[in-house]
This record gives C-alpha cells, sequence and structure tokens, in this order.
C-alpha cells in the first residue's frame, strides 16, 4: 500500500466563495524580516516571569474570593505560549483555551483588564461577563477562550480563513490542550486547514493530563504528530518545550505561512505545576508524583531564560514586574461593578 | 464477587436512613449493577478520585474497569458507542460533569437514541442513561451553569427526569437505568449536598407522576429541579404574609404529569411555574401551554413564571445574583398573583438566602 505523499497529491483548491468577498490581497512586505527577528532572553524571561508571578498572585487571592471564577493555571507551561507569542506580529492572532492567561499575557493582552475580569469588575476584559475562562482581547488580537474543550479549534480556523481572504497576511495561533486533541472537530479542523492552506500555527500543549486522567487512559497511541502528518500538515515535537526552540521555529515558519503555505503543527510536551483548577497542587490526590514535577522544575523557562541574564538585569526586570502587577490588582480592587441593567447588554450585537 | 457494601451508612433519624443526594446517585448505580450485569458506567473522569463530584464513588471499586471507566474527550463518539451497546442489549450510563457538554452529543441523541426505536419500525431499543449536572455555582459563567433540559424535553422518545432531592435522584435513576428508552437525567451540583430521608433497597420514582411537595390553597407553584427547594422557601416566607402556597415538583419533565399540576390549579386558580432556565420555549412553557388548554372555559387562570434572565449566565457576583431567580423573587411573583390588589411584597433578603445550602427532608 503506498503512502502518498499528501503534498504531491493535493488538488489545487480555489477556496474564495461566489460572494462579495474582496478577492484576495498579496501579503503585505513587512511580514518578511519577521521571521529573522532576534530572540531577546531578557524580553523572553521578561514574559515568562510576568505571567508566572501574575499567576502566583491570582493563586495567592484566590483562596480570599475575590476572585469568584474558576482559575486553571498555567504555572510551568508559560514557555509554550511565550515561544508562540514572541516571534507574532501585532496583526497576528491567538486563540486559547480555558487555560488561558498565559497566551492572553504572551499576545499583549492587557493585565489590568484580566485581573479585573477575574474580579467580575465593570473594567474587565469581558466586562464581568466572561471570568477567567473566558479571556479576550480583540484589540491585541486574543480572541476569546472558551470553557468547552476543543471548540475554539474550528473557530480560530475560520478567523484564519478569514485573514487568507482579507488578505492581511496575519497567522492565528491556535492552542488547546492535548485532551482537546481528542475531540471531533480537532481532525475535522485539521483537514480542512490543510485543504484550504491557512495560516494557523497549531499548538497542542501537551501535559499529559486531562484533569486527572493520564494519556494512557486516553490515546491508543502517543503517534500524534504522525496523526496531524497525514493531513499534509508539518508537525514537530518538543519534547522539553523549550522557550527558544519553540520561538526559532515559529519564527521561521511565519513568512511561508503569511505566504500561503498554509498550517504548521506543534506538540508541546509540558507540565502543569498545579491542579487541574483552582489555586492549590494535587500530589497528594495519587495520580501523579512530586518526583515528576522536580524533574520538569529543571526545564523551568523562568529558571532557563533567567540564567541568561547577569543578576542585576534580572533584578529590575522582577522589580518593574512586580510594581506592574500591584498595580493590575490595585485597579481591579478600586474598578467599580458592573451596574444591574448590564446584565442585559450585549445579548445581541 | 467478593461484595462490597452497595449501599451507604447515611445518618439515621427517627429509626430512618438520612442519605445526601451525591451518595444516593451512586448508591442507585450500584444496586442496578450488582442486579443486572449488563448495566455499565462510563464517561469523562468518572473513575478518578473526584468520581464526578462524589456521584460515582465507589463504582469502580466494586465494579471494576471493565464496567466503570473513563473515556476520550469525545462526547459525540462515546454517545454514539453507548448507543450501539444499548442497541446490543447493555444498558449504559454515560456521565457528563456539566450539561453544557451534551451539546456535544446532540447529534447522536436527537438523531438516533430518541428516534432508533421509532425510525427502525420497533426492532431495538435504546436503554441508556445521560447523567447530566448543573454545574451552578458562583463564577461558573456562560458555559458551564447551563439548564439545557427543555431541549431534550421536545423531542418524542426521549425521558427527561429532574429530581431535586436525594429520596428522587435515587429512585429516578433506577427508574432511568431499568427503562427500555434513553433517559436525560438532570441532576443538580447545588443539592448533592441535600439530604432526604432513603430507603436502603432498590425503588422506582417512575416517569410521569408528579409530587405535591406542600399542600395550600391561594396558589400554586410548580418548580423545576433546585427550583423546588426554593420554591418550598418562598412558600414559607408566603406562609408568614399570610399566603397559602401548594408546591408541585414534576419530578420528571418528559413524560410530564401535568395532571397534578392541573388539579392544583383549578383549585387555586393562580399558577407559578419557577425553572431553573429560561422562559422562552422552556419547560415553563410547556407547563403553561398544558394548563391553557386544560382549563379553556373553566373560567378565568393566571399564570405567572420566573426563570433566568434572557441571557447568557455572567459571572460576576452581583450579575448573577440578577440573573437567578430566589426564594425572594419567586415569593414575590407568588405574592402578586395571590393578592394582586395588595401592595407588592418582597420578602427580607436576608431571609431568602440560605435555601441552596440548606438541608432538604422533604414530606417523604
Ligand atoms: C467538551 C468538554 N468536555 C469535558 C470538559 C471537562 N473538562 C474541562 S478541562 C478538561 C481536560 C482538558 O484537558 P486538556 O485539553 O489536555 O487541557 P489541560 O486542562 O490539560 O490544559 C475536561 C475534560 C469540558 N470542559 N468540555
Ligand atoms: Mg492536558
Amino acid at each position: 500500500m503506498a503512502d502518498s505523499g499528501v503534498a504531491g497529491t493535493m488538488m489545487a483548491v480555489d477556496s474564495r466563495p461566489p460572494g462579495p468577498m474582496p478577492p484576495a490581497k498579496p501579503p503585505k512586505a513587512k511580514s518578511s524580516n519577521v521571521g529573522s527577528a532576534k530572540a531577546d532572553p531578557a524580553r523572553l524571561y521578561r514574559a515568562v516571569r510576568r505571567i508566572r508571578r501574575v499567576e502566583e498572585e491570582v493563586a495567592r487571592i484566590y483562596p480570599t474570593d475575590k476572585i469568584k471564577s474558576p482559575v486553571h493555571l498555567s504555572i510551568g507551561q508559560e514557555g509554550v505560549a511565550v515561544g508562540v507569542c514572541d516571534p507574532l506580529e501585532p496583526r497576528d492572532a491567538v486563540s486559547g483555551t480555558y487555560r488561558g492567561h498565559a497566551t492572553y499575557l504572551a499576545k499583549g493582552g492587557d493585565l489590568k483588564a484580566m485581573i479585573a475580569e477575574l474580579f467580575g469588575k465593570d473594567t474587565g476584559c469581558a466586562r464581568g461577563k466572561g471570568g477567567s475562562m473566558h479571556l479576550v482581547d480583540m484589540k491585541a488580537n486574543v480572541l476569546g477562550c472558551s470553557a468547552v474543550v476543543g471548540t475554539t479549534v474550528p473557530v480560530a480556523a475560520g478567523f484564519a480563513l478569514a485573514q487568507k481572504r482579507l488578505g492581511t497576511g496575519a497567522v492565528v495561533a491556535c492552542f488547546l490542550g492535548d485532551g482537546a486533541s481528542e475531540e471531533g472537530c480537532f481532525p475535522e479542523t485539521l483537514n480542512f486547514a490543510a485543504l484550504h492552506k491557512l495560516p494557523v500555527i497549531f499548538v497542542c500543549e501537551n501535559n499529559g493530563f486531562a484533569i486527572h486522567e493520564p494519556l494512557a487512559k486516553r490515546w491508543a497511541t502517543d503517534k500524534l504528530c504522525e496523526r496531524v502528518r497525514t493531513y499534509g500538515i508539518p508537525a514537530t515535537r518538543f519534547a522539553d518545550s523549550d522557550t527558544l526552540k519553540i520561538r526559532a521555529h515559529v519564527a521561521k515558519a511565519l513568512p511561508k505561512m503569511r505566504a500561503g503555505g498554509g498550517p504548521i503543527f506543534l506538540e508541546c510536551l509540558t507540565w502543569r505545576w498545579r491542579e487541574h483548577v483552582g489555586p492549590g497542587e494535587d500530589y497528594d490526590a495519587g495520580f501523579r508524583s512530586k518526583a515528576e514535577l522536580a524533574k520538569w522544575q529543571k526545564k523551568d523557562p523562568v529558571l532557563l531564560l533567567g540564567r541568561k541574564l547577569d543578576k542585576k538585569a534580572r533584578a529590575a526586570i522582577d522589580a518593574e514586574i512586580e510594581a506592574e502587577i500591584a498595580e493590575a490588582i490595585a485597579f481591579a480592587e478600586a474598578s467599580p461593578w458592573p451596574a444591574t441593567r448590564e446584565l442585559f447588554t450585549d445579548v445581541f450585537a | 464477587m467478593s461484595s462490597p457494601k452497595l449501599t451507604w451508612p447515611g445518618r439515621i433519624e427517627d429509626g430512618r436512613r438520612i442519605l445526601r443526594y451525591v451518595d444516593a446517585l451512586s448508591e442507585a448505580a450500584a444496586l442496578e449493577m450488582a442486579r443486572d450485569e449488563k448495566v455499565f458506567l462510563f464517561g469523562l473522569d468518572v473513575d478518578d478520585h473526584k468520581s464526578i463530584q462524589g456521584s460515582t464513588r465507589g463504582l469502580l471499586e466494586k465494579f471494576g474497569k471493565d464496567r466503570v471507566f473513563t473515556t476520550p474527550l469525545s462526547e459525540d463518539a462515546m454517545t454514539g458507542i453507548a448507543i450501539g451497546a444499548a442497541m446490543a442489549g447493555m444498558r449504559p450510563i454515560h456521565v457528563h460533569i456539566r450539561m453544557d457538554f451534551l451539546m456535544l452529543c446532540m447529534n447522536q441523541i436527537v438523531n438516533i437514541a430518541s428516534k432508533a426505536r421509532y425510525m427502525y419500525g420497533g426492532q431495538v431499543k435504546v436503554p441508556m442513561v445521560v447523567r447530566s449536572i448543573i454545574g451552578k455555582s458562583w463564577g461558573q459563567g456562560a458555559q458551564h451553569s447551563q439548564a439545557l433540559h427543555s431541549l431534550f424535553m421536545h423531542l418524542p422518545g426521549m425521558k427527561v427526569a429532574a429530581p431535586s432531592n436525594a429520596h428522587d435522584a435515587k429512585g429516578c435513576t433506577i427508574a432511568a437505568i431499568r427503562d427500555d428508552n434513553p433517559v436525560l437525567m438532570m441532576e443538580h451540583r447545588l443539592l448533592y449536598p441535600t439530604e432526604a430521608f432513603v430507603a436502603e433497597g432498590a425503588y422506582v420514582v417512575p416517569p410521569g407522576r408528579s409530587r405535591v411537595c406542600r399542600f395550600g390553597r391561594d396558589v400554586t407553584i410548580v418548580g423545576v429541579s433546585n427550583m423546588v427547594v426554593e420554591a418550598l422557601r418562598a412558600a414559607e416566607l408566603l406562609a408568614e404574609a399570610g399566603v397559602s402556597a401548594e408546591v408541585i415538583d414534576p419530578i420528571w419533565l418528559a413524560p410530564l404529569d401535568s395532571e397534578t399540576i392541573v388539579e392544583s390549579a383549578r383549585r387555586t386558580r393562580k399558577v407559578l411555574i419557577a425553572d431553573n432556565g429560561w422562559l422562552n420555549c422552556g419547560a415553563s412553557a410547556e407547563i403553561a401551554a398544558r394548563l391553557a388548554e386544560a382549563l379553556a372555559g373553566e373560567g378565568p387562570i393566571q399564570i405567572r413564571r420566573v426563570g433566568f434572565a434572557p441571557t447568557p449566565c455572567p459571572p460576576s457576583p452581583e450579575l448573577e445574583n440578577a440573573f437567578y431567580p430566589n426564594p425572594g423573587t419567586i415569593a414575590a411573583a407568588a405574592y402578586a398573583l395571590a393578592k394582586p390588589d395588595a401592595p407588592a411584597w418582597t420578602p427580607d433578603p436576608a431571609r431568602t438566602k440560605l435555601a441552596y445550602q440548606m438541608q432538604f427532608k422533604g414530606p417523604f
């Protein structure tokens, strides 16, 4: 049985609808130098450290009940979001999950509006109507997050379809968990995105668990990249989710994607340090061990990127981050609640 | 099998056992699984240490991993798996920790499960149970708190139970497992810790029988799921304000015993329906329509409804409070119905707050 080289047999597809959509424009020239932009260790350290500290503060505040919204922390996984988002431009979009704080912040989502959203305040990014699981910042091209696993995957691809039609040259980074890859809409979207050569960077944050269930109880084989490749999508596995490697990979892929090269897929093996939902840990529950945590803590992106800076540079960045977070929390605290009539606004556009 | 105990100890009061709703659910499954080897229970996370907020606790230990198992995140296909197994004579129980996730099962439920019997000319039956939980608690937001029972009530061939207390949780579950049709169970997370007298053996709370939970003269209140608990609290407050409210729990929404509701309305002529869902095309609309049809020509009748605000559910506390009905809004609406000429009355909010957590023993 011959394994047909997918790319070779792919038919040319005219994906333009017959309707009044504008014809595809060539991507803007500006995109060409993006992929070669250098990784800046200070900027990357700042980004991972900032996410880490924001989430640690969220965990600290959580028991006071000021945050009445279930939080799914990314602590330990920050390097994936930052590695993917760092080489992106403002015009590019990200689509995150309910475990979305890291993605939101890495793509430039507003920190004050995020904390205010967690507090349920009127100044929140979704005006108190979303909560932690539905962060959104369309100004920064952070597409809204969904709490129903997998649902955002085709939505992200649809956003990418529009970018292609509109000729913006923008790409969409679509984050999903290992669990989300089991939903039917995931392979359905892969197929469509490959067929229509959509500019989507699929990023699977494979942390080995869906809530408490390990991969071994959910996957017949762990050859996720192989599965994806059968659609003709280049797939790459990052065994330790090194921020710099992920960043370099995405930066290199971007120019081709902007020029219509189609989707790529990244499987990033990572580890959630905290419990599935909530501020605590879950190592006493018996389904995973502290020894494994220790192994992953050696690959801590904050630690590894921090080592690339001298002590003084690091301290300066840390101080800036602390001030910014303190300001964001104070902003959320001082912000007003939404007025009760706001319950009824924005049901329709 | 070396037999671990199937029933929960609960606690004894007046010589009778009191059990929590959550334990009643797992006890019902345990008794039926012991009775009938064809019963199995599966769904995301049913076998982990949190055991679906405790509602599947002990089942893995009692029945092993062939009969109690988790699945990939593939609700659509897993629903089809349940249907196929049921067609082959098994009795699957498919569990979902949030009712919202049933939206991924809709095609299989609507297009196969509910109509296979009919569409295949009576050659097959689909005896499956879909257990789902309304996830309401603070801050769950738009996609983790929905009560979508009316979507399923719409379907011929589908049965829907919404037990409001531990006694019915057990009896409905057993009835659902023994039923030869697909049955949707709508449970409520906030009811899980509530207690009621629950007999130790197996018993059924059969489809199509409502219960009058409290007798009254002036107004009939029909509550759905947790709204029964809130309506009972409202009735206590109404009694203090001189209004005698009858409270009815339909228990099963499909088939719906509207006779009991009609009988009550025939006496009170005033009906308030408190649903834990949206009003548009909801359970309350169905109940109201049946009342109007049954009582047409018998003189004036007034019907009012309370339910979710016509919006998605917001997590911000103030907005969330305004979104949900509560014993205060139920009592105020019932009072206005019962005493149209009196000035509007609302109970002291401090006295309406505890209903969710109040331990509910019920008159049964
Ligand atoms: C469709 C759907 N099914 C089930 C759930 C319950 N649930 C919430 S998170 C989760 C695990 C998802 O795992 P994964 O995609 O690996 O993401 P992670 O939480 O590990 O980041 C499950 C099963 C859900 N939210 N949506
Ligand atoms: Mg995971």
